[in-house]
């Protein structure tokens, strides 16, 4: 594990000029990401936020090989140059060693890209694929997704007079990619650099494809204080909402475990998308959302337990 | 012809799967489907023997395979896929990619009709679906020409000038399932043929030279038109290119190709226009006419992308009727896909035949020799009347 001095004198794969929104999380993240990787590497990119305003062409913030074909299909775009680099290195024409790392955002993830995530984890191509979550399509003007949390306001599932914001709870997707029996899955936050560094390190020398999560804070979709982007993600875990775990050949490991476990209210009241949930006729809501949390913490800790 | 040419017995999809082992591309993803399943089966044998050192991507759907095929091609690789019908339309999106990105993928594609209602035999509908999308298109009319097509659309593809993807087709079931003779030039010959992979901008080369490239940037107002504008000057140019290469692959095998083939028309006063596998019973039709005097003839499209207006214009310009065989509907309230653009390319010249419409074999109706004599007997009695009595009929179907 490097240090914060070591990392900083890398070079920068991911640079500055890019035109996310000042506070958004995915730029964080895609530089901690790269930043972890002492190695030659390729990326592969879905539509979505990262990826439009990164690359407006005629400019990249990109410092490294980069690839953007579509929404969906990032898992299986970067599986095709992943094939590419085993032939042609086992043919000799290249001799250059390469890490291939694909970010989508939760859309390109969770929904839409699900099944070429699937099928890329299944075929076991040697790669990282980061989904930079910020819990709704953002790119497209703060629509739901299966990662918006329960309760959260969006644009297609907004606080109205009858229905209070989105309705369900969001998917376990980490779960999902666990069940492929894939070498390693971890979540992670920008706002625990070390523990996000170290578990991309892991990532990348699991020897298949691995899978992380990073909590992507949106100051315009949820909306926070762009200030407070790194903080809000650390409280997040302290609420236990996004626990820190890895999950290496099926064994789960609590990466982080919070002094004194937050009630979720102290993060949903840092974002104005969870303000209707302070209404006294909401506080069902609050209540209902609490203890899916506590349940999926308390599960969690069996896994880890057990292993 | 060669010496080194052996003659074999193969179905279309054999001839496919035979003609990928012998360009032993770099890169093979692909999703099976009826009828081309068989191209991605016999192909993966290939890899699991050990005969190709291709890297085979099984993906879990077509739209997968295509961007994989994307991947593997940004990366300098020489990628290939096959598929067909509901497929290519799976893989819609990408194929715009694929062109957009100017890389040169090869794919062999069994036609089939599309759903609803669903069927799995021979129309031009999912082709036709993908005719604006940037790819080169090439109809065979047999298993021999399916062959020679795909070798020949490794170059094409690849050329500098051209760099787009191209699709080579055949006939669902037709061709792709029947057995005919075909002339297989040595591994050796083909290798040498399709060559090493010229040297394009791509990202692992990039890597290598330390001079990082960002493929499929975000391009605004200020850039997408420019660059959409270098996909048809790319398609402009392919023109000359698939003619080089089809003298070159004359040479090599003493069949040579071009955009078109003209067939009797000398002297014709009625023709039909046809692609892929009905042309080999036109002709036959048109033979048996010729032997009672009618002056009949007809004119194979070959190339359908990019579009081969002079030739068209030049064999068709002096016949008196036109029926243009149409194996699919445009559903446009006025022909299929083919008849237009014959209308177009004809606009602008004094000299033009009267034209009309067939739509046939949708959903692999047979097309028996009858239905083309059907065609012919109005094509003639136009030329004898000179009166236009519709724009389009439909062959064969139950009304």
């Amino acid at each position: 594990m490097p240090t914060l001095k070591q990392l900083a004198s890398r070079k920068e794969l991911f640079v500055s000029g890019h035109r996310l929104c000042p506070g958004c999380g995915a730029g964080v993240v895609a530089r901690q990401v790269m930043m972890a990787i002492d190695k030659p590497v390729v990326v592969g990119c879905a539509t979505g936020c990262l990826e439009v305003s990164s690359t407006i062409f005629p400019y990249s913030a990109w410092n490294t090989p980069w690839l953007h074909s579509a929404f969906e299909n990032v898992a299986a775009t970067i599986s095709g140059a992943v094939a590419a680099y085993e032939s042609l290195k086992r043919q000799g024409r290249i001799h250059q060693e390469a890490v291939f790392v694909a970010f989508g955002g939760d859309g390109g993830t969770y929904d839409i890209g699900l099944q070429a995530l699937s099928g890329a984890a299944e075929r076991g191509h040697r790669l990282l694929y980061v989904c930079y979550n910020n819990q709704a399509y953002m790119n497209t003007g703060i629509q739901r997704s299966s990662a918006t949390p329960l309760g959260a306001h969006t644009t297609t599932s907004p606080a109205g007079k009858v229905i209070p914001g989105k309705v369900q709870f969001s998917k376990d997707l980490a779960s999902i990619m666990v069940a492929h029996n894939i070498p390693y899955v971890a979540t992670a936050i920008p706002g625990r650099w070390a523990d996000l560094v170290g578990k991309v390190e892991k990532a990348v020398a699991c020897g298949g494809f691995a899978f992380m999560e990073v909590l992507s804070p949106c100051r315009l979709g949820w909306p926070h204080d762009p200030a407070l982007t790194l903080e809000i993600t650390r409280v997040a875990a302290d609420t236990c909402l996004w626990p820190l775990y890895e999950v290496i050949e099926g064994k789960y490991r609590l990466t982080y475990r919070p002094k004194e476990k937050k009630p979720v209210s102290e993060w949903l009241k840092l974002q104005r998308r969870f303000s209707h949930l302070f209404k006294p006729e909401n506080a069902h809501l609050l209540e209902e959302l609490q203890k899916g949390v506590d349940i999926r913490w308390e599960s969690l800790l069996k896994k880890c337990e057990a292993a | 012809m060669s010496q080194e040419e052996k003659k074999v017995a193969k179905t279309g999809n054999e001839a496919f799967a035979e003609a990928m082992r012998q360009i032993n591309p770099d890169v093979v993803a692909a999703y099976p489907i009826t009828p081309a399943t068989e191209i991605v089966q016999i192909f993966s044998q290939f890899v699991a023997d050990g005969m190709v050192k291709t890297e085979f991507v099984p993906a879990e759907s077509e739209h997968s395979a295509m961007s994989a095929c994307i991947g593997a091609s940004a990366c300098g690789a020489r990628a290939m896929t096959g598929t067909s019908a509901q497929g290519l339309a799976l893989m819609w999106e990408m194929l715009y990619i694929a062109a957009g990105l100017r890389l040169p993928i090869v794919m062999a594609v069994v036609n089939r009709a599309l759903s609803a209602p669903i069927n799995i035999h021979c129309d031009h509908s999912d082709t036709m679906g993908a005719r604006d999308s940037g790819w080169i298109q090439i109809f065979s009319e047999n298993v021999q020409e399916a062959y020679d097509n795909l070798i020949q659309a490794v170059r094409i593809a690849e050329h500098p000038d051209v760099c787009l993807p191209v699709m080579v087709t055949t006939d669902g079931f037709i061709l792709s399932h029947c057995l005919e003779t075909l002339a297989m030039l040595s591994d050796e010959q083909v290798s040498q043929f399709v060559g090493p992979v010229p040297n394009r901008t791509d990202l692992l080369s990039s890597l290598e030279k330390n001079q990082p490239i960002t493929i499929g940037a975000l391009d605004l107002q200020d850039y997408y038109f420019e660059h959409r504008r270098q996909v048809a000057e790319a398609m402009v140019k392919a023109k000359r290119v698939i003619a080089l290469i089809g003298d070159e692959f004359a040479k090599l095998s003493g069949r040579h190709y071009s955009f078109v083939e003209p067939y009797r028309l000398e002297e014709a006063e009625a023709a039909v226009v046809v692609m892929g596998s009905s042309t080999g019973t036109a002709k036959e039709v048109v033979d048996s006419l010729r032997a009672s005097g009618k002056k009949v003839g007809l004119l194979k499209i070959r190339v359908f992308r990019p579009f081969p207006e002079e030739e068209i214009v030049k064999a068709l310009g002096k016949v008196k009727v036109v029926g243009i065989m149409d194996r699919a509907d445009g559903l446009n309230a006025v022909s299929g896909p083919l008849y237009p653009e014959i209308a177009a390319a004809f606009y602008h010249h004094q000299s033009r035949p009267q034209l009309l419409d067939f739509i046939y074999g949708l959903g692999g109706r047979d097309v028996p020799p009858r239905d083309i004599e059907t065609i012919f007997s109005d094509l003639l009695e136009v030329t004898s009347s000179g009166k236009r009595n519709f724009t389009v009929k439909y062959i064969g179907v139950r009304e």
